[in-house]
């Protein structure tokens, strides 16, 4: 229970579908705040006297479980890493992954729970030959189930989302009004949680520390300097202060960036679009495809208010382990290492190594993989011309 | 409520207390009017005064009634702080409860006041050595010794009379924060002469919201809080309902104390016996010597689990206790206590308070003792919280 509404709600309807419930707030800080402002954030200790006000009036137990160690590492430090080596991590993500579906369901499961309940907006359902499948929530605008594409068959079998079928936030909220729940009119949270005032670039200037470096063109023309490398994102347009417009003055956007030499390569928007991508860091969300080494049609999604592009997929095994390791990662079986490749079929813009492409069937969550390296559209020379 | 063996937190009320405070909230009138009715109601704080005085040896002169513990120690250490300006050093332990903590540390940041941090043993005991080496650089210069007369986390006693006595050699006043100690061990302020020592109601079952901080005659205190002057050292209307309930609470609480004293360390070393008899890895902390703790504490470390699991499965079974400090359960944290006696973190997590009152039974011992050990065999399962989760895939391999 973040102390939000969402998560209240949630609470209260496991508690009328008759299980027995126990309020658990997460601290993910030892430096936490003591007030929310405005919006932002959702873990300050006015955020834990909510959730635990909610678990009250529910006449639920409610404990504090501190894993703030587990976040620092597994999303904070990963976070900061990722964009050290040019990448665009998604941190919520990564904490469904780890934390709430990992380290908080182990630790449930080791203390005689059966289920994490979240106020997430998606849907579990039983599917056809008996396994469980992860969908969109019925409502697009509400849906979450992009930010659970991470999580396994074994971690759906012991999550459920008492919102997914609830048609809007407002239904939410009136019902945590009827309830007497004094969350029902608190603002939504947004952003990072861990980085509370907003200010992304300005909190990796400090964790990574920023030297100027040298923007450029794709031929390596220098057009301008930048405060850092590590704060930029592929497809990102605005903060370049370049100074002086392209030649056919068009804007220019970020389509490389180097950490190694600190320089960000930069042009116009057609440079953005990919027409494939692929990762080895890959699962799946319940079964797996029956034969997902050949080629199988879906869509897939690369951010988490991003439309659904129609797609194919398949995992490619590919060299020897070394070949990926390289890139940092190796998710090897004997000899070679296995990748999800995604080609789209029609070309996709602003796709950055590190972002997450979730594939989809219909409703259904396939599976996704942590984006490695994408394959240009358009060939730089075309671009140009 | 179950078996509650978390009096250090706050401990029950008992019914006489109840009813005297209620037939108190029943009066209208504030003490310091000059009408019949403000007569009636000095009267009544008067007499509480009177009683909390002499559960600690002291007159009813030398009582300041504050909102509770946290106030008397505040006023204590930055009364008397402020009071010998411009002495700068401060002589305490990292070992003390946080309303110490944080008023030292706070009048380090904002009054230059320089903290020096003498050391505890193992058992968490103040070393006397180190204390009266302090002392001798420069006496001139030590503002005030702050100590606690019994650790409230691990329960160990602390040499109160020996602290005051070497710190009155060089004319350096003492504040002894009392809170835990009081009503399980017998608090004399004549037999120990600190300049000012806290305690408060609702530790002893009086209500929540009073306290007390002792200041002898010759002592000089800057007030916190300024206004009406009601009392020596700390403005405020007077709560003559809490007052009266503090001091029947008081009464009750050092009544007989050897022998209420006697029987509840007696239940005490049971239930320690029985725990580290049957599960594994458990380890007394504090003075392994019984009379060298409270009576009524017992403080275990459970290796390889987490305080806090093993608090919400004891919870299921209905058994109430403690990983720490009641301040720090908001969002748990292993305990600055612990971590002073020389332990790591990963052992300081796995710590757990049983504290016994009057009321404990034979019978709640043998429960805890019938349920920990499955207890902490599942709370194993459910590790330390910093273990990396088999779950999710590891991000980076």
């Amino acid at each position: 229970m973040s102390g939000g509404v969402d998560s209240a709600v949630a609470a209260a309807r496991a508690v009328d579908a008759g299980h027995e419930v126990v309020g658990v707030h997460l601290a993910l800080s030892r430096q936490r705040g003591t007030l929310r402002t405005g919006s932002r954030g959702c873990c300050t200790v006015e955020d834990a006297l909510d959730a635990r006000r909610a678990a009250n009036l529910l006449g639920i137990p409610f404990y504090v479980w501190d894993f703030s160690e587990r976040f620092a590492e597994d999303v904070v430090d990963d976070f900061i890493a990722e964009y050290q080596a040019g990448r665009t991590p998604n941190p919520c993500m990564r904490c469904n992954e780890r934390i709430k579906f990992a380290a908080v369901l182990e630790k449930a499961l080791a203390l005689g729970f059966d289920t994490v309940v979240t106020g997430h907006y998606a849907d579990i359902r039983e599917g056809v030959d008996g396994h469980r499948e992860l969908h969109r929530a019925a409502t697009w605008a509400k849906d979450q189930s992009y930010v659970l594409g991470v999580l396994t068959a074994e971690q759906l079998a012991h999550s459920w989302f008492p919102l997914g079928a609830t048609p809007s936030k407002d239904e939410v909220r009136a019902e945590a009004a009827e309830r007497g729940l004094t969350v029902a009119s608190k603002p939504d949270s947004h952003d990072i949680c861990f980085i509370p005032d907003g200010d992304t670039r300005g909190w990796l200037a400090d964790k990574v520390g920023a030297e100027d470096g040298d923007i450029l063109d794709r031929d390596g023309n220098r057009l301008g300097t930048h405060a850092g490398a590590a704060a930029f994102t592929v497809g990102q347009r605005k903060g370049l202060n370049i100074g002086y417009p392209s030649p056919d003055g068009r804007p220019r956007f970020v389509l490389e960036v180097r950490p190694k030499t600190n320089e960000v390569v930069v042009g116009p928007k057609e440079a953005l679009a990919i027409s494939e991508l692929a990762g080895a860091k890959h699962t799946w969300a319940g079964q797996a495809p029956a034969d997902a080494e050949s080629w199988f049609d879906c869509e897939v999604q690369v951010r988490a208010h991003g439309d659904p592009v129609a797609a194919e997929a398949r995992v490619e095994v590919r060299g020897p382990a070394e070949a990926l390791a390289e890139a940092g990662h190796a998710s090897t079986t004997s000899g070679g290492a296995r990748e999800l490749v995604v080609r789209v079929r029609e070309p996709l813009d602003g796709v950055a190594p590190g972002q997450t492409a979730v594939l989809y069937v219909g409703t259904r969550v396939l599976g996704q993989c942590t984006i490695d390296r994408t394959v240009s559209a358009v060939a730089p020379t075309l671009v140009d011309a | 409520m179950g078996i509650y063996l978390d009096h250090a937190a706050t401990a029950p009320m008992p019914p006489a207390v109840r009813a005297a405070f209620l037939d108190a909230l029943g009066e209208v009138g504030n003490p310091s009017s000059i009408h019949a009715a403000g007569q009636r109601a000095r009267d009544v704080l008067e007499h509480g005064r009177e009683r909390v005085a002499a559960s600690i040896g002291a007159d009813a002169v030398e009582i300041v009634f504050t909102g509770g513990g946290t106030e008397a120690v505040n006023l204590g250490v930055k009364g008397l702080y402020w009071a010998r300006a411009p002495r700068t050093r401060i002589l305490t332990t990292r070992a003390e409860h946080h309303a110490t903590l944080d008023s030292v540390q706070w009048l380090e940041q904002h009054e230059g006041a320089s903290i020096e941090w003498i050391p505890v043993d193992e058992v968490g005991r103040i070393r006397l050595d180190a204390l009266e080496a302090a002392l001798a650089r420069d006496p001139e210069t030590v503002a005030l010794v702050t100590a606690l007369w019994a650790n409230n986390e691990v329960g160990t006693l602390q040499p109160g009379a020996e602290i005051v006595a070497l710190a009155a050699a060089h004319g350096v006043p003492v504040h002894l924060d009392a809170i835990a100690a009081y009503g399980q061990v017998p608090i004399d302020v004549r037999a120990v002469p600190a300049a000012a020592l806290s305690v408060s109601a609702h530790k002893i079952g009086g209500p929540v919201g009073i306290g007390a901080l002792y200041v002898a005659r010759a002592t000089v205190l800057e007030p916190l809080q300024h206004g009406g002057n009601q009392q020596r050292a700390r403005s405020g209307t007077q709560d003559a309902a809490g007052a009266a309930a503090f001091g029947l609470a008081a009464d009750g609480a050092t009544t007989d104390l050897p022998s209420r004293a006697a029987a509840l360390a007696a239940r005490r070393d049971r239930l320690v016996a029985g725990i580290l008899d049957s599960v594994p890895g458990a380890r007394l902390r504090g003075d392994p010597d019984p009379a060298g703790r409270l009576p009524g504490n017992a403080h275990l470390t459970f290796e390889g689990c987490e305080g806090d699991s093993l608090l919400f499965l004891l919870d299921l079974e209905g058994i109430q206790v403690s990983t720490g400090s009641a301040c720090q359960a908001g969002v748990p944290e292993p305990s600055h206590v612990v971590l002073a006696l020389g332990l790591d973190e990963a052992t300081a997590r796995g710590s757990l308070r049983f504290s016994l009152g009057d009321e404990t039974t034979d019978a709640d011992i043998d429960r805890v003792l019938a349920v920990l050990p499955r207890v902490v065999a599942t709370a194993r399962e459910a590790g330390l919280a910093g273990r990396a989760p088999r779950l999710g895939g590891p991000v980076r391999e």
